[in-house]
């Protein structure tokens, strides 16, 4: 194995900043003259405000200045906009509300934004905010989901408080197939809504010079680019050659920190207003349980329609989607082209259909976190898959293999929009079973009882569909931005390497993985290699990163700017040895004239662009590319996850005893890095199946609003995982990669709630919470008593 | 947080003048639930009156058939504590399950008692082993001590200095946590002593309490299926979306057996 | 305005701090030291956990008064004479972190885990980072780094 090209489990580089506290994340980061931040939140779901009196607050000691909606309204501040234009199944646009960093005359969930407190140090703030007085007249809160046609309207905008109501895939061919149907499985579900929890609250700090009149915004950012995009194009209105984001460490994402929130536009805005005091703020977590955005809060309907042996003829879907009170920033394609699409999942289903309405409630808002409308899909078509092996009779892992896309169907079109372009699916499944041992499962449960305990094991089959592209692809389905990826590769004259690209790492180890990549391609030590991300006013354009992008749309970014050095070099080398470029190779750093022993070393050259005495006639001096690389389709990621559980029936818990996770994410750069993002992504899976949800009550309070009521898996909670993979590489980007940031998540609720219900003998919904499953232990004692 | 006066006192006396001399002081003991209370602007003390530079508050002694535990003493010495693990380890043990190893090394007996959160650990254990709870002023009997939701015997201005465990002959606590905060849902004391049983229960219900049927069962009895006809009510316990009464009902009878399958050892 | 004075790191330091000043602040404002992180606001998350008197406390639990006269390591202090603490290099050897953030906390915490319990089970490992959140590693890989570092740290 390579000791630092692509494939070697190259321990990290950037781990040695963080494991010796010199990490730089926002809230470590303090502006001289630096003002802080406290927001005003509704403390009431739904009202309107009749009144906000800021006199007191103002008067209060160190308090520089309290703003209101009002504030920024006379300054012509927009409003957050949704970056995804959904067409509903009439061809009408979906319902866009305004949502205002500050809001305009009302409250529309707990945690809404009603003014901010601006003082000389956080304490001042955060005790002058007490004494803004709000006169709020109240009004009816819409909290649940399946009721919220009918509730009290949010938005004028929006009748019946509906966004959108949404459909994909041919309904005649499905309501034929059900006709046609041996058998038909339902089963009605919940995707229960959670609340992302990156351990590094979000953070900002806006700062405007007045000298440049330019502005700088460091802020816990997946994509500093696209947030200056947002700020600048639609809510503050600044010329974006004007404005650098800066997102340094940022401590965990998961979908949270894509979004452009009201707190770093507030803090930008007042900045100016200040006369350039950089005005910071830091979330309490329990502001960040209110106000970062929520995800998944799904209820669906589903039916699978079979033949007399199990053959999948069509799948038909409804779901209401909860979108909250406003529209986060791509809130919309979540529960559409980022669900409904992936609900073919492996198998060759030939007619699916599903009908989505999003909704809008007096809760915060719901966009993408980890998985993103994928989790959801597979979490639906994994749970039907296995009810219906029960309903049949058969094999849960034997239904899956008969109704699997065959190796010989790719590139298959499935009936869902989306064309996989490679896969093989039994072998998956095969290694995932011989892991898990499934043929002595039955001796284990046997054993498992004899101990008085039910033990359950659950599947799931999952697809997953990464770094979302082409952008013309998604731009008509309503896109505002395009999907593509920058990036540039320097050499400096001494023939070292600066990479920067507009992928953002929080956590993924790109600095590492990259810089393995570049290493391979340049044939540059590994050492000599730097990463450069997160920075607006140094990198030349970038997307972010989320969706499992990164490296499948980053990474290939890199390896079209590798080619370009590459053939540059190659005019350069072909100079120095007085050949002709034709006959010039490039391998492992050498540039050789072929069929001879002359070579000259990329390092020699890169120099020798800098330093151009000797040089090609019409050749630009330098050695610096900039490539940008839009993707031809998704990749499609997949592989079979396996959870095996013990209930204990005298008090409900479920001990998770085995977990196996086989994955295909193509080509691997680095598997300690890609097992560690299996793990973490198993993690949040099984935290939401067992553990995590967010309640609001029925008046709007969101209960489980702390670290006490909202349960974070703990190390306690999980077993060791087992982790295996098999490889097809995905055909058509440069490096044959797929992505594997969501994996775990996606695969791990329908496991381990198949799993559960397979121990319990009876569906539940998510999070298997051990009251709900104690009652139905203790029902299936009593039958089986009986 | 709001404003406050910091003291540190460094005698009993002091510390309960500090304490009398404003009617909004309070006392600051390992702080693990004054200052999160505090934090999130809960609680709006004058003065904070921190009690760790008392020595008599601290540490654990035998005193005939007891083991007295000073206030200020903290989880993670109780549970450390060579006479606590050899006269009652089902102490050690309870105060080895409270909360983090973090907090442990911090949170005190009498900061716990004095707090009489519903779901806290050391009511189980004050109740359970009928232990006495000693103040500035008088002692106080168990049974008397734990008055309802947060609230206990302690009248303003009085502070706990000490709690004496009387030794049993066997004794386990069983807990069942809460799976965010991991404090009681229900936890369980059961002892056995030369005068009867106690079971003591804590997270079910606003305050710890005894289950007198438990006892008398287990009087005649000391094994689980003594408890088996026993049903717990669910009338006046807790119910919240982790737990509901009826459920908490239920796991007082399983961690009541648990514990006196340990006791049993 | 308080002065408390504490040794950090083995440096010795006296600051007048507001009454109300936890050590977590103290320690980020005032000595610059932002290795120690705050994660939330309720004391479970475990960013925040330095060594006081050589055990494991959450810094964001407990005033700077409190500390005073105290002994105060940090994350910043861990290594010595330039060399990372075992339990740092196990940390990084076997991929115990990924955004890093909780990485500060869960270190120390192993730390003393070790210091109490130098050949810890797996369970136990678990079980003592129970006031110490991760969201992104899903644990696996720290438990196998203070396996591992218990190992090294015994021969
Ligand atoms: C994350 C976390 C998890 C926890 N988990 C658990 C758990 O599982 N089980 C559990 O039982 N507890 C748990 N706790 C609470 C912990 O045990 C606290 O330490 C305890 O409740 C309070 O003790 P303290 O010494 O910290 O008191 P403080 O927080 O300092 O004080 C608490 C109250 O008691 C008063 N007080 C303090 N000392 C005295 C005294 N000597 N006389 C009179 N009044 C006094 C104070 O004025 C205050 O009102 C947890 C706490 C946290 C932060
Ligand atoms: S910051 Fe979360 S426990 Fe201290
Ligand atoms: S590494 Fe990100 S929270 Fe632990």
């Amino acid at each position: 194995m390579p000791d630092s090209g692509i494939g070697a489990a190259v321990k990290r580089r950037e781990d040695f900043r963080f494991i010796t506290g010199r990490g730089r994340y926002v809230d470590d980061i303090n502006r001289p003259g630096q003002l802080y931040a406290s927001f005003v939140r509704a403390p009431i779901a739904h009202a309107n405000v009749r009144g906000i009196d800021t006199a007191e607050a103002e008067k209060a000691p160190g308090v520089v200045a309290v703003f209101t909606g009002e504030d920024l309204e006379a300054d012509g501040v927009g409003s957050l906009p949704c970056g995804w234009v959904v067409t509903d199944k009439h061809g009408e646009p979906h319902k866009a509300p305004p949502h205002w960093p500050l809001v305009r005359g009302k409250v529309r969930y707990v945690g809404d934004h009603v003014a901010v407190v601006i003082a000389e140090t956080l304490a001042q703030a955060r005790d002058a905010a007490e004494l803004v007085e709000v006169d709020y007249e109240d009004l009816d809160p819409v909290v649940d989901l399946a009721q919220a046609g009918e509730g009290a309207q949010l938005h004028d905008e929006a009748p019946g408080n509906l966004c959108y109501d949404w459909e994909l895939g041919d309904k005649a061919a499905v309501d034929a197939a059900f006709e046609q149907a041996a058998h038909v499985t339902k089963l009605d579900l919940v995707n229960n809504r959670l609340i992302p929890n990156a351990m590094e609250p979000r953070a900002a700090i806006g700062e405007y010079d007045v000298g440049s009149d330019s502005y700088t915004i460091y802020s816990t950012s997946q994509n500093p680019h696209l947030l200056r995009l947002i700020l600048c194009a639609f809510v503050l209105n600044l010329p974006e050659h004007k404005v650098r984001v800066v997102a340094p460490d940022v401590g965990g994402g998961f979908g949270s920190k894509i979004y452009a929130y009201a707190e770093e536009t507030v803090c930008t805005w007042a900045s100016k207003k200040l006369n350039g005091k950089p005005v910071k703020w830091t979330a309490e977590r329990s502001e960040s349980f209110l106000s970062d955005a929520h995800g998944r809060d799904h209820v669906t309907h589903a039916e699978l329609a079979m033949d007399a042996e199990g053959k999948f003829l069509a799948l038909k879907v409804d779901t209401k989607a909860n979108l909250g009170a406003y529209l986060s920033s791509f809130a919309t394609a979540v529960p559409t082209y980022l669900y409904a699409t992936l609900l073919a999942g492996q198998y060759a289903t030939p007619a699916v259909h599903c009908n989505v309405r999003g909704y809008f409630t007096s809760t915060a808002p719901v966009d993408a976190y980890r998985g993103a409308g994928r989790p959801e899909a597979t979490y639906v078509i994994e749970r039907i898959v296995e009810v219906a092996a029960r309903d049949m009779k058969m094999d849960p892992a034997e239904l899956r293999r008969k109704n699997f896309i065959q190796p010989d169907q790719f590139p298959y079109q499935t009936p869902v929009a989306l064309v996989y372009d490679i896969g093989d699916y039994e072998p998956t499944l095969d290694k995932a079973l011989e892991m898990i041992g499934y043929r002595d499962f039955a001796q284990r449960r046997a054993e498992s009882e004899a101990r008085g305990k039910l033990r359950g094991i659950g599947f799931s089959a999952y697809i997953e569909a990464c770094g979302i592209a082409p952008s013309a692809v998604v731009g008509s389905l309503g896109a505002g931005v395009g999907l593509w990826e920058s990036a540039q590769v320097r050499f400096n004259p001494t023939g070292s390497v600066s990479v920067f690209t507009g992928a953002h790492s929080h956590g993924q180890g790109h600095e590492t993985t990259f810089a393995q990549l570049v290493s391979e391609k340049l044939g540059v030590p590994y050492e000599q290699i730097d990463i450069v991300h997160g920075d607006t006013g140094q990198i030349p354009m970038g997307m972010g990163t989320y969706g499992s992008r990164s490296l499948a749309v980053g990474g290939s970014a890199i390896v079209k700017a590798c080619d370009k050095i590459v053939e540059k070099g190659k005019k350069i080398a072909a100079h120095l040895m007085e050949a002709s470029v034709d006959d010039i190779e490039f391998d492992g750093g050498q540039f050789k004239v072929a069929g001879t022993d002359k070579a000259k070393g990329i390092g020699e050259i890169a120099f020798t662009a800098y330093v151009p005495h000797n040089y090609p006639e019409g050749v630009e001096p330098g050695l610096d590319e900039t490539a940008f690389y839009d993707p031809l389709n998704f990749t499609y990621p997949a592989g079979v996850h396996i959870a095996e559980v013990e209930v204990d029936p005298d008090t409900g818990e479920t001990k998770i005893v085995d977990w196996v996770a086989v994955d295909d994410f193509g080509k691997v750069l680095n598997p300690m890095i890609v097992e560690g993002q299996v793990h973490g992504g198993i993690a949040q899976g099984v935290g939401q199946a067992l553990l995590e949800s967010a309640v609001y009550d029925d008046s709007g309070q969101l209960v489980t609003g702390s670290y006490m009521d909202y349960t974070m898996p703990r190390a306690d909670d999980f077993c060791e995982f087992r982790v295996g993979m098999t490889v097809s590489e995905c055909t058509h980007n440069p490096l044959g990669v797929k992505g594997c940031g969501e994996a775990g998540a996606i695969a791990a609720p329908a496991a381990l709630m198949n799993a559960i219900t397979d121990a319990l003998g009876a569906e539940i919904d998510m999070p298997a919470t051990r009251e709900k499953v104690w009652r139905h232990a203790q029902a299936k004692l009593k039958a089986a008593a009986e | 947080m709001y404003a406050f006066n910091y003291h540190r006192p460094n005698s009993l006396d002091a510390a309960a003048q500090a304490l009398a001399a404003n009617e909004d002081a309070k006392l600051l003991a390992g702080g693990q639930t004054m200052l999160p209370t505090m934090k999130q602007r809960l609680a709006m003390p004058s003065d904070l009156i921190d009690l760790s530079g008392i020595a008599e508050l601290r540490g654990v002694c035998e005193d005939g058939d007891a083991v007295v535990v000073g206030a200020m003493t903290t989880h993670a010495e109780v549970a450390a504590n060579e006479i606590v693990r050899s006269k009652i380890p089902a102490l050690a043990k309870l105060a080895d399950g409270i909360g983090d190893p973090q907090v442990r090394n911090r949170g005190t007996l009498g900061g716990s008692i004095a707090n009489a959160d519903p779901a806290a650990d050391y009511p189980a254990a004050v109740v359970g082993l009928g232990a006495t709870v000693k103040t500035n002023k008088r002692e106080i009997a168990a049974d008397d001590f734990f008055v309802g939701l947060f609230e206990t015997a302690l009248e303003p201005g009085e502070l706990v200095v000490s709690v004496r465990f009387p030794v049993p002959e066997a004794a386990a606590y069983a807990k069942f946590d809460h799976p965010a905060s991991r404090y009681a849902i229900v936890g369980v004391m059961v002892a056995r002593t030369g005068g009867g049983v106690r079971v003591g229960i804590t997270g079910a219900a606003p305050s710890a309490f005894r289950q007198t049927e438990m006892e008398q069962a287990l009087a005649g009895n000391f094994a689980p299926d003594a408890l088996d006809g026993i049903s717990v009510s669910a009338d006046g316990l807790n119910g919240d979306i982790h737990a509901s009464a009826e459920y908490r009902a239920h796991l007082v009878g399983v961690m009541a057996k648990r514990a006196v399958i340990a006791a049993r050892g | 305005m308080l002065t408390v004075t504490m040794t950090v790191n083995g440096q010795k330091v006296a600051k007048d701090v507001d009454p109300r000043t936890l050590l977590v602040q103290f320690l980020r404002e005032q000595l610059n030291l932002t290795g120690t992180h705050v994660g939330c606001d309720t004391s479970q998350c475990g960013a925040c956990v330095v060594l006081v008197d050589g055990k494991s406390m959450k810094a964001c639990t407990m005033l700077a008064a409190q500390a005073d006269g105290c002994e105060v390591t940090t994350i910043e202090g861990l290594a010595k004479n330039g060399e990372l603490h075992p339990m740092q290099a196990a940390f990084k050897e076997h991929h115990g972190l990924q955004c890093g953030f909780c990485t500060p906390g869960m270190i120390i915490s192993a730390v003393d885990l070790l210091q109490q319990n130098p050949d810890p089970s797996e369970h136990e490992i678990r079980e003592w980072l129970e006031g110490n959140i991760c969201r992104c590693t899903g644990y696996h890989n720290i438990v196998k780094a203070i396996q591992h570092a218990a190992q090294d740290m015994r021969s």
